[in-house]
């Protein structure tokens, strides 16, 4: 009995040490985060001002404000949205109650899964040969906005179609049973409740498109100029805090820009949480 | 009439879902089309394993062997770091951590994830390089530099979907390992991870495509030497990075042989993805 | 690159006739006709915008800051214009400017024989490179021949330049830069050694500073124009990297910066008006301030 005791005592003392480990592990992951969000933020705020959002960059933004590039990211992302949500909402609404599983959803799914691991250099290059050079569009709105769509179009359906099956079933059966057709089914029971997940997605998106470098820098360009129309180029904040940091132009700008890129984040990140909670809430509720 | 305005909905929906298909398929050939002909004419294996890289001069080399080992290498020292890290923390939310603490983290990993690649490379330039450089030596912008930030990036890819795959498995193993006098740790180490190896393995994959593929993070930190690098201190070059830093400039053959980087990344990305998703399947039938 | 024809865009498929399509073929159709629409729409608004009230001015990043102060004068004097500087490199900024995605491009190479033919250079100023050094790098003075070695990776360590023990790291720009062209042809020399492969590379003048300002062993190569308090320019043979220097023919490292436009056809009334103005005694003055050398007078072929 000693020796089993000794073993017990053995797998007590690697479970301590396994536990010591895993703690460790969880609590260095958030200081990490926790790090970089504040380092950012710490160095950044000071030189946060309202001049500094609504003035327009000067000398390179070594002065000045960093105005068009909010502009940008705001017209770039739209722009990318208004693409990309119809069709991702399509095809998840296609794919959840337009059809059954077959080689052609398979191939679908395998579509939106791969384009989801293609890194955003090669949506660069991609967006550089095509957009800008095939179809002349040149570095524009236009570019960098189809560009992203076709980025964030993954991340938007699969939220969507995730949103869409949590609809209880019995929903569409009693729209059925009053009368209506496919199309008003969806349109009036399935698409109605699906929308905070919906939200999500998009919101999620959008978070991706802000952020986004490699894939923007070379469609839509690095002009530091206000846009004017749909063919203009222009520079994102990722861009702009990219180009000031790497080019050491300013740091003082470099982590102003970066708060915002920051801050912007995590505005994001709480509203899409936000709307999951209640979406979730809901559900409960319902269910 | 009602009949056929549905037929026509159903048929505009089945065009607006290939539309992912399509925009694949478009990525694919252009790609393609802008670098495979120079993989032809120089020769897959020249290609890829000659390591003299001088594009802009006359009968220029075009030989990506010392980024393809720039990117092994920094790819493998992202898994080394963001795997064990990743897994830890996936055991510790899903196991350990009481209720309240879990669910920060989930949110807390969500925004790991939603912070812009740029914001990590410039914080792996601010802070990591300099201490590299007094404490360890050499330039700063290096292998390990590059590897850390990147094991780091990686984390909420690893992290989330390994944390799914140990909820999914079934209590029913949990408090059978339990009932037999396994341990805590034994039912962890023993039950719950090989049980859950498939998704462990899919965000390994995915987070390896991850660390593969990002560009501009490493731009910053890696130092693009042209060297194999020998040591983690070396600065060295990823395949990515490269295009990153040589596209604007590229013009004639040298801006092909960055497309046809693009090709290699991007056949790589491809498979990794099969692999993935060869994974997942198996945890489905599982 | 094809180019596109716009009327490879009327392809007669939209139509949805009752031949039923393969459901996939039609999919497809459709998605492409839906992007090559979206192409079509952009070519031409493009075409109608470019010449009225903005212009695109692309190519060496080395140039670029000094085009964007210059179009941020510019267009204080000349409200509602736009010239947007976009530095995309030399090379591309050249090719850019052949088939008129770009109305101006900017070098800070020459430009080379069959260029020539297409593109007509116009010097907006000379440019020094000017080799750096951390501030508290005790070197001072390297000869050319040095230099050389240094960048060819013979001399690895400080040591061998009267510096102290320490292994020299390397700063070099990528391929396909104008300055690292201008810094081959200048310092490395026709047939002479290439440059060490093992350098460290940096996408922009700004960068290889960054690299300087932080690293104490580090060397590299910017533009005179650029150098800040927190990196050190090196003597070559004795002189100094200066805009007196460079004008009255001491410092040998010099290279023009070029604006380039197409040959046979005026490049439109706001490209031609900022391009004056940047000859112009005002523009000229303010690239003088930013540490340029103003062109010598005989070499800008700008007619009127």
């Amino acid at each position: 009995m000693t020796a089993g005791k000794t073993r017990r005592a053995g797998a007590q003392v690697a479970e301590r040490i396994a536990f010591a480990l895993i703690w460790t592990s969880a609590l260095a992951t958030l200081a990490v985060l926790a790090f970089i969000v504040l380092y950012i933020l710490d160095l950044g705020l000071p030189h946060v001002s309202w001049r500094f959002l609504t003035s327009a960059p000067e000398e390179m933004g070594r002065e000045g404000g960093i105005l068009p590039t909010i502009i940008g990211t705001i017209v770039l992302t739209l722009g990318a949205v208004a693409i990309a949500a119809p069709l991702g909402i399509g095809a998840a609404v296609f794919l959840t109650e337009y059809t059954w599983e077959s080689p052609v959803t398979r191939a679908i799914r395998f579509g939106a899964e791969a384009l989801a691991g293609v890194p955003s250099i090669i949506f660069g290059l991609f967006g550089f040969i095509f957009f800008v050079t095939y179809l002349k569009m040149g570095w524009s709105i236009l570019s960098g906005s189809l560009t992203l769509a076709i980025m964030i179009l993954p991340t938007i359906i699969r939220t969507a179609e995730e949103a869409i099956r949590t609809v209880p079933n019995p929903y569409r059966d009693v729209s059925f049973g009053l009368g209506a057709t496919r199309w008003q089914m969806v349109t009036s029971v399935v698409l109605p409740n699906a929308l905070p997940g919906i939200i999500t997605g998009i919101i999620l998106a959008i978070g991706r498109s802000v952020g986004e470098t490699a894939a923007v820098i070379f469609t839509a360009g690095t002009a530091l100029n206000m846009p004017t129309s749909l063919v203009s180029p222009l520079r994102t904040m990722a861009v702009h805090f990219y180009i000031l940091a790497i080019e050491g132009i300013s740091l003082e700008k470099a982590y102003a820009t970066g708060a915002i890129l920051i801050i912007t984040t995590l505005t994001v990140n709480v509203l899409a949480n936000w709307l999951i909670v209640r979406a979730v809430r809901r559900h409960r509720r319902k269910s | 009439m009602e009949a056929l305005r549905e037929r026509l909905i159903g048929r505009a929906l089945l065009v607006v879902a290939c539309s992912v298909i399509l925009a694949l398929a478009i990525i694919t050939y252009f790609i393609f089309q802008a670098g495979l002909p120079i993989i032809v004419r120089l020769g897959l294996d020249d290609f890829l394993f000659n390591t003299r890289w001088q594009p802009a001069e006359e009968g220029g080399s075009f030989g990506i062997g010392a980024m393809v080992l720039g990117s092994l290498w920094v790819t493998l020292g992202a898994l080394v770091v963001g795997v064990p890290l990743g897994l830890a923390v996936a055991v510790f939310s899903a196991e350990l951590a009481p209720e309240w603490l879990s669910t920060l983290i989930r949110p807390a990993i969500q925004l790991l994830a939603g912070i812009p690649s740029v914001i990590y490379g410039f914080v792996g330039l601010m802070v990591l390089v300099p201490w590299v450089r007094t404490h360890l030596g050499g330039p700063g912008l290096s292998v390990l530099t590059a590897a850390i930030v990147l094991g780091i990036m990686i984390l909420p890819n690893i992290i989330s979907i390994s944390e799914d795959s140990l909820r999914a498995v079934p209590a029913a193993y949990r408090e059978g390992a339990l009932a037999l006098g396994a341990t805590r740790w034994q039912t962890i180490w023993g039950v719950l991870i090989p049980a859950a190896r498939s998704g462990i393995g899919a965000s390994v994959i995915l987070g390896m495509g991850r660390a593969l593929g990002e560009t501009m993070a490493v731009i910053m930190m890696i130092g693009n030497s042209l060297q194999v690098p020998r040591s983690l201190l070396d600065p060295a070059t990823t395949v990515t990075s490269n295009i990153g830093l040589e596209m604007a400039y590229a013009s004639g053959e040298h801006r092909e042989a960055l497309f046809a980087t693009g090709v290699v990344l991007f056949a790589f990305i491809m498979v990794l993805n099969l692999a993935a998703n060869a994974f997942s399947r198996r945890r489905l039938q599982a | 690159m094809e180019p596109m024809r716009p009327g490879k865009i009327n392809t007669p498929a939209l139509t949805p006739g009752p031949g039923r399509l393969a459901r996939r073929r039609s999919a497809l159709i459709g998605g492409a006709l839906a992007l090559l629409f979206l192409g079509a729409l952009a070519g031409c608004s493009r075409g109608g915008n470019s010449t009225a009230t903005q212009i695109t001015v692309a190519g060496s990043t080395s140039v670029t800051p000094f085009a964007e102060q210059l179009a941020e004068e510019f267009m204080r004097q000349h409200r509602g214009q736009q010239v947007n500087i976009q530095g995309i490199g030399s090379s591309a900024g050249i090719q850019a400017t052949q088939p008129g995605a770009a109305d101006i491009g900017m070098s800070s190479r020459a430009l080379q024989t069959d260029e020539l033919a297409e593109l007509e250079p116009i010097v907006i100023a000379l440019d020094a490179l000017a080799v750096i050094v951390h501030p508290d790098n005790p070197v001072e003075n390297l000869t050319l021949e040095q230099v050389r070695r240094v960048f060819a990776g013979e001399i690895a360590n400080w040591r061998e330049l009267g510096g102290p023990d320490a292994p020299i790291t390397l700063v070099n720009r990528e391929a396909g830069s104008g300055t690292r062209g201008a810094f081959e042809e200048l310092v490395m020399g026709k047939g002479g050694p290439p440059l060490s492969y093992r350098a460290i590379r940096q996408g922009s003048n700004g960068s290889v500073r960054a690299v300087v300002e932080g690293d104490p062993v580090a060397i590299g190569y910017i533009s005179l124009g650029v150098v800040s308090p927190q990196v050190r320019a090196l003597r070559i043979d004795g002189v100094e990297a200066s805009a007196a220097n460079v004008s009255a023919g001491r410092y040998k490292l010099v290279r023009p910066f070029l604006f380039v436009t197409r040959r046979g056809g005026t490049p439109g009334p706001l490209a031609t008006a900022y391009l004056e103005y940047v000859l112009g005694e005002e523009g000229q003055r303010s690239l003088a301030q930013a540490g340029l050398v103003p062109a010598p007078r005989k070499e800008t072929r700008w007619k009127r």
